[in-house]
């Protein structure tokens, strides 16, 4: 094993914090299950603040020793032993994560609350605890560093996320999560298959181990393809894209933001963790080029989807579809571009997480909206702008941060990649990133048009929503934009501990 | 042909056709059923890598054992819940045919 990727796996003083963001949300998800409803929704209210604590001195000790923090569970080292590391895009995701599963959690308490003195009821039972349990599986694929122990972390997340979806138990809410299930499952076990050569090539499914061992042969080529359709299936990337809107568009709110912000976001992780860890060292510029118009199609048709929806929780949908795209250009551009690949890096980054509180917001608003008209067409939307001007604020914000509209995160996540692609000579792919922003802001547009324009009477059947409730999707929109009001050096962390550069700086 | 060489087309060919069921078959318990036998050929080539890697005076290398008993637990919660969501949603459907029966003969 080379030098430079020993310092990468020697456990670190700190690592008891990765074993804290794990344990502390499982041990949680148990105790919910057994104190009940009302005990579970205080347990997740108790642990949520504590997880961003974990995850915020996660981030300080990444920044602060400027290498990945490392534990070797049962103090076995890897090739034997299972590692858990954070780097600095597990870090920037572990905070966001716990960010936006806080958020959800205070604006769930209006749906699956329990009222003093009335009995238990069941759904809010399930509700706290798989939200507990998600977040643990969330926390354990941004966290593992061994590929079997990301295949179980994924399956946790996958577990956890089907019974979300119909939560309502609905007919059409259970044959949107079942057909979920097994189109995951599907991927999954391409993920687990390439597993299996890997290991049966390498002896190994440690990532920086493989990092310094894989070459170009015929098992890692068959082996990382199997892995990366996998994973594009649970990612939802265009054209494998077919079940997230009417799976996350049937959930209920609190749980569709989840969903559509992080969940798929877990598997993309894991994505760019093969891709920039595993085979870091192979040539995989043509591949990249591919996976990014993949993610360029996924833009096109996905905001298209969006603009062609009469019910707004659709579009929303529509919308995490094509926003996935954008995840994708960073291939060619962190591979191709040496000088602008920092920055494309980070762009990528902060597109991840300027989409995920912008996501959650525009689900929390649309959910609100549908709750105090009875309904979600957009077409009769008009004359609830007027009864709840801070929601639709929040849902205007949020997409702002979609489209890129400076100032805010979306558009320093879009401007780096732009930068980049431009930098690189890869001029195509700054024809698409533009494109893609006018096409947001279209379907934006197209769900704000009626509220922005129509005098309608505001006292026409609804039901009024507290403001409490409504400051969360503005609170959750403004931090989206405001992401993009920091300066860009302390965003510093995402590159920390990154192995393609290890790797590089090899002789 | 080695027993190992035998067991490895064996996987092989189990994958193959599973995933040819999950592609191709379009009534959820058949996919269900074939993800299931592409489970089976996943572990049965981890045991052949098991078999491969084994060091001297070893019958075998146990990281692939223990990862394929970790599988089977992972695979049966998947096909479980896979399982009750698709009874669950056939119980909504006769439910629903029922009353449109019904609804039907109250109108005749």
């Amino acid at each position: 094993m080379p030098d430079s990727l020993a310092l990468f796996v020697a456990a670190t003083p700190e690592g008891y914090l990765l074993v804290l963001a794990i344990a502390l949300p499982v041990i949680g998800a148990f105790l919910a299950l057994l104190l009940g409803a009302r005990q579970a929704e205080r347990v997740a209210l108790l642990l949520l603040p504590l997880g961003l604590v974990v995850a915020i001195a996660v981030g300080r000790g990444v920044y602060h020793s400027k290498a990945a923090l490392v534990y070797h569970l049962g103090a076995w080292a890897p090739p034997l032993g299972v590692a858990l590391r954070a780097d600095g895009l597990s870090a920037a995701m572990l905070i966001t994560t716990a960010g936006v599963f806080s958020a959800t959690a205070l604006f769930a308490q209006a749906e699956f609350g329990s009222s003093a003195g009335a009995p238990e009821r069941r759904a809010p039972l399930v509700f706290w605890t798989l939200l507990l349990a998600l977040w643990a599986g969330i926390n354990c694929v941004l966290l593992s560093n061994d590929l079997f122990n990301l295949y179980v972390a994924l399956e946790l997340v996958t577990f956890t996320a089907v019974p979300l979806v119909c939560l309502d138990g609905r007919m059409e809410t259970v044959a949107a999560a079942l057909r979920y299930l097994l189109f995951v499952l599907l991927g999954s076990i391409l993920y687990l298959l390439g597993g299996a050569l890997l290991y049966g090539a390498y002896g190994t499914l440690d990532i920086v181990l493989l990092s310094g061992q894989a070459r170009a042969n015929a098992a890692t080529l068959v082996a990382v393809t199997l892995m990366t359709v996998g994973l594009l299936a649970k990612t939802a990337l265009f054209p494998l894209h077919f079940w997230l809107p009417p799976a996350h568009s049937g959930a209920p709110a609190a749980a569709s933001a989840l969903l559509s912000s992080l969940v798929i976001k877990a598997s993309f992780v894991l994505l760019l963790r093969l891709w920039f860890g595993v085979v870091a060292a192979l040539p995989s510029a043509a591949a990249a080029q591919f996976l990014a118009s993949l993610g360029a199609a996924a833009i096109l048709i996905g905001s298209v989807m969006a603009l062609k929806q009469a019910r707004l929780k659709m579009l929303v949908a529509y919308s995490t579809v094509a926003q996935i795209g954008y995840l994708f250009l960073m291939f060619p551009l962190v591979i191709g571009a040496s000088d602008d690949a920092a920055g494309a890096w980070l762009g990528g980054i902060l597109q991840m997480v300027s989409h995920a509180f912008a996501k959650a917001a525009m689900f929390m608003a649309a959910g609100l909206i549908a709750r105090s008209l009875g309904h979600d067409r957009i077409a009769d939307l008009g004359a609830a702008g007027h009864a709840m001007p801070m929601t639709f604020i929040a849902f205007g914000l949020a997409g702002l941060s979609l489209t890129g509209v400076p100032p805010s995160g979306g558009f320093t996540a879009k401007w780096l990649l732009l930068n980049a692609a431009i930098g690189s000579g890869q001029w195509w792919w700054a024809v698409v990133i533009v494109g893609g922003g006018l096409l947001t802001a279209s379907y934006v547009y197209h769900a704000l048009e009626g509220p922005l324009t129509v005098d309608g009477d505001a006292s026409e059947h609804r039901v009024p929503v507290p403001l409490r409730r409504q400051a969360i999707p503005l609170t959750l929109a403004l931090v989206s934009v405001v992401l993009g009001l920091l300066p860009l050096g302390s965003f510093g962390l995402v590159q920390i501990g990154r192995l393609d550069l290890a790797i590089g700086a090899q002789p | 042909m080695s027993a190992v060489t035998l067991f490895g087309l064996c996987g092989a060919a189990l994958v193959g056709i599973g995933l040819y069921g999950v592609i191709v078959q379009a009534p959820p318990l058949r996919r269900i059923l074939a993800f299931n036998l592409t489970g089976g050929g996943v572990f049965i080539l981890f045991g052949v890598m098991a078999r491969r890697g084994a060091t001297a005076g070893l019958g075998g290398d146990p990281v692939p054992q223990a990862i394929v008993i970790t599988g089977i637990v992972v695979a049966f919660a998947a096909t479980t819940l896979a399982v009750a969501l698709l009874l669950r949603l056939q119980a909504m459907r006769d439910a629903a045919a029922r009353d449109d029966a019904g609804a039907a003969r109250d109108v005749a």
